[in-house]
Parts: C-alpha cells; sequence; structure tokens
C-alpha cells in the first residue's frame, strides 16, 4: 500500500567543517522526529564516517536513515550520493579518499571534522582536508555514485555556489542526475518560473541543515510502498502510482 | 591579432584538429565559473579557464568566443574535444598559470 514519508535528504553532522558541533547523531534525531520526518539523509562533505552512529542512533526511533554524502566534483560541483546505508557507502567513501587532494584540515580556517558515536560521544576528528574538490570529473562521479548502488541528486541548483548551474552553465543533457535539489531559499512558485525548463528531471528540495533548528525545515514527500532507497528510486520515477512531492 | 598568432606567441598548443585560427581575436575573459561566462564574455574573446568539461564549448560557441585556452597543464575531456570539433571551436592548453597566460596576452592585445 502507498503512503506517503516526509523526507529531509540533506543533513550535515559536526564531520562537515561547517556544521555546527551540536550537529551530532542523537540531537539530529530528536530535532528530525520533533519535525516528524520519516526519513534522513545524512550528507556530509565528502565522507560518511558519521553515518553508521546517526544510524544506530535512530534504531527503533521509526525513523530511517540513509547513509550519504554531499560530495565536490573537480569541476567543484556539489553532487548528493544517497546510500541504504552498509557497505555501499563505505565502497563510495573508499573512492573519494582515493580522490581528495593531499592535505590536512586546518580547524582553524575551516572548523572541526568531528567524529562521533550513537551516544554523541566524540570518537575522534577526521583530518583530511574534506571541505575541498575531488579529482573526479561530474561525469565520473555519477557514474561512481550508480555503480556504488547509490541515487545521485544535483545539490541545491538555484544557488550561485558550487551548484552544477553556476560551475557548468547549465545541466548537461546526459548528465545522470536521478533528481535536481531546489535549497530551502527558493518557493516552489519561483522554482517553476525560474527551472521550469528543468521539468525533464525530478525535484526534489531539503534542508540543507548546518544547524540542528534547521533539520527538517524544508523537506520532499514520497508516496510510496516502504522508506527505502529503493522505493524512493520509484518514487522519483513516478512509477506505479508513486510520487515526489514538494512542499 | 587572429588566434594563430595568439597561438604561435604563448606557445599554446592546439588539441582539436577543426575550428578557425585564422579567427580575429577582440579581447579576452577570464574566468572559471561558465554561468559568469555565459553572462558577461563577449564575442571575439579568448577564454581562458581551468575548467575542462564538455560545457565549455556548448558556453563559449553560445557566447560566439574566437577559442578556449585552458592553463595549467590540464587537459580537456575526450568528450570535449569531441564537442569543440563538431562546433569548429578552437581549444589550446597552455603549461602555464591563468596569471601569466592572461598576463602575456594582456600585453599582446592591449599594450
Amino acid at each position: 500500500m502507498l503512503r506517503p514519508f516526509r523526507a529531509d535528504l540533506h543533513v550535515h553532522t559536526c564531520l562537515s567543517p561547517c556544521a555546527e558541533l551540536d550537529m551530532t547523531p542523537r540531537q539530529i534525531v530528536d530535532a528530525a522526529k520533533g519535525k516528524g520526518l520519516d526519513i534522513l539523509a545524512i550528507t556530509d562533505h565528502n565522507s560518511a564516517e558519521n553515518t553508521e552512529a546517526t544510524r544506530r542512533a535512530a534504531s527503533g526511533s521509526g525513523l530511517v536513515v540513509l547513509s550519504g554524502m554531499e560530495i565536490t566534483s573537480s569541476e567543484e560541483v556539489h553532487v548528493l550520493a544517497l546510500f541504504e546505508g552498509g557497505e555501499d557507502v563505505m565502497r563510495m567513501q573508499d573512492v573519494i579518499y582515493e580522490n581528495l587532494p593531499p592535505g590536512e584540515n586546518d580547524e582553524e580556517l575551516y572548523g572541526e571534522q568531528v567524529v562521533v558515536n550513537e551516544f554523541d560521544e566524540v570518537m575522534g576528528f577526521n583530518t583530511r582536508l574534506l571541505i575541498t574538490a575531488t579529482r573526479l570529473s561530474l561525469e565520473a562521479l555519477v557514474g561512481m555514485i550508480h555503480s556504488c548502488g547509490g541515487l545521485c541528486v544535483a545539490s541545491h541548483i538555484d544557488r550561485e555556489a558550487f551548484s552544477v548551474i553556476s560551475q557548468l552553465g547549465f545541466i548537461p543533457g546526459d548528465a545522470g542526475f536521478d533528481a535536481l535539489e531546489f535549497s530551502s531559499r527558493l518557493e516552489r512558485d519561483e522554482a517553476e518560473e525560474r527551472f521550469g525548463h528543468l521539468k525533464t528531471f525530478p525535484w526534489v528540495s531539503s534542508s540543507d541543515a548546518h544547524y540542528i533548528a534547521d533539520v527538517g525545515g524544508r523537506t520532499v514527500t514520497f508516496t510510496m510502498e516502504e522508506p527505502t532507497l529503493d522505493e524512493i528510486r520509484l518514487a522519483l520515477r513516478v512509477a506505479d502510482g508513486r510520487r515526489t512531492d514538494w512542499p | 591579432m587572429n588566434l594563430s598568432n595568439v597561438v604561435e606567441k604563448l606557445s599554446l598548443d592546439v588539441k582539436t584538429t577543426k575550428g578557425d585560427l585564422s579567427r580575429e581575436v577582440t579581447g579576452c575573459y577570464i574566468s572559471d565559473l561558465l554561468s559568469d561566462v555565459m553572462a558577461h564574455a563577449q564575442e571575439g574573446e579568448v577564454w581562458i579557464t581551468l575548467q575542462t568539461h564538455p560545457n565549455i564549448a556548448a558556453v563559449a560557441v553560445l557566447r560566439n568566443l574566437a577559442g578556449i585556452i585552458i592553463t595549467n597543464d590540464r587537459s580537456p575531456e575526450a568528450d570535449t574535444l569531441k564537442k569543440a570539433e563538431a562546433e569548429g571551436m578552437p581549444i589550446a592548453v597552455s603549461p602555464e598559470s591563468t596569471f601569466d597566460v592572461g598576463g602575456k596576452l594582456y600585453q599582446l592585445l592591449r599594450c
């Protein structure tokens, strides 16, 4: 039976140097439950090291947590890679780590990259330079996400920094995105007006939360059978009565 | 000054096999944001960039630019060359930085 599931597919944790330190698994799960979300995706910059902890923190809460990353292509395009969890996202993370340029994070300049467990305890600090661009071209990156079993969403295409449109002028016809994401700064009618020509792709919108107060601040509703990545894939394709709606 | 003079004076390596190198170069635009190039580059200019994605060919054609110079020893993707050749848009590369290539070009065109 089909039913609606509210999802925020773009949430950073304290692993992202630009996110607040309060973005820990338990606090994020509590905030998401408070906003009535059914599905949440953890998408830190070029790393998935806090995804398992957040999945464990949500265990038994009714909230489904997808494991993801917000990956930076060599063109400096931000792309969401969404996985069900477990091995797939770790395989993808291995590819990303192999393609990050050398260099260490400077906490003074960029912020801390905190790895935590499901009890919000600090396990360590990621020392890689996560905020930078990988060496993977957009085309290679999209292909890699798909071959690891993930969904690939072009991040915040309405923004003037790090979006596929700001970096590449327009969306290549063969881009292979499973969906385009609009930021919470954009209302639906403005998106229709400015991006109506991009209706060939499914549209989603999410919070891109870096602060606890913003978790679930923008959601997309999937009408589907169960809260899984496979069902989201079908809902994006409007298969057999499934749907994707925002707001 | 035409494009082949620019290629010679800046010791550029032309990667495309098709395209008009006799075209007059009227100026230069430097940017790595393709949205910005679409909004601001002027017809007849050469465009200096680090970007190598296939979209650079389409953007250069859209603005009717004279050609594209990719700096810092970066190479255009295979698809980029294919698209540029199909559109007759010359692409050349240089091992030098954008500062050096742009500075030399400024001297050639404006001094």
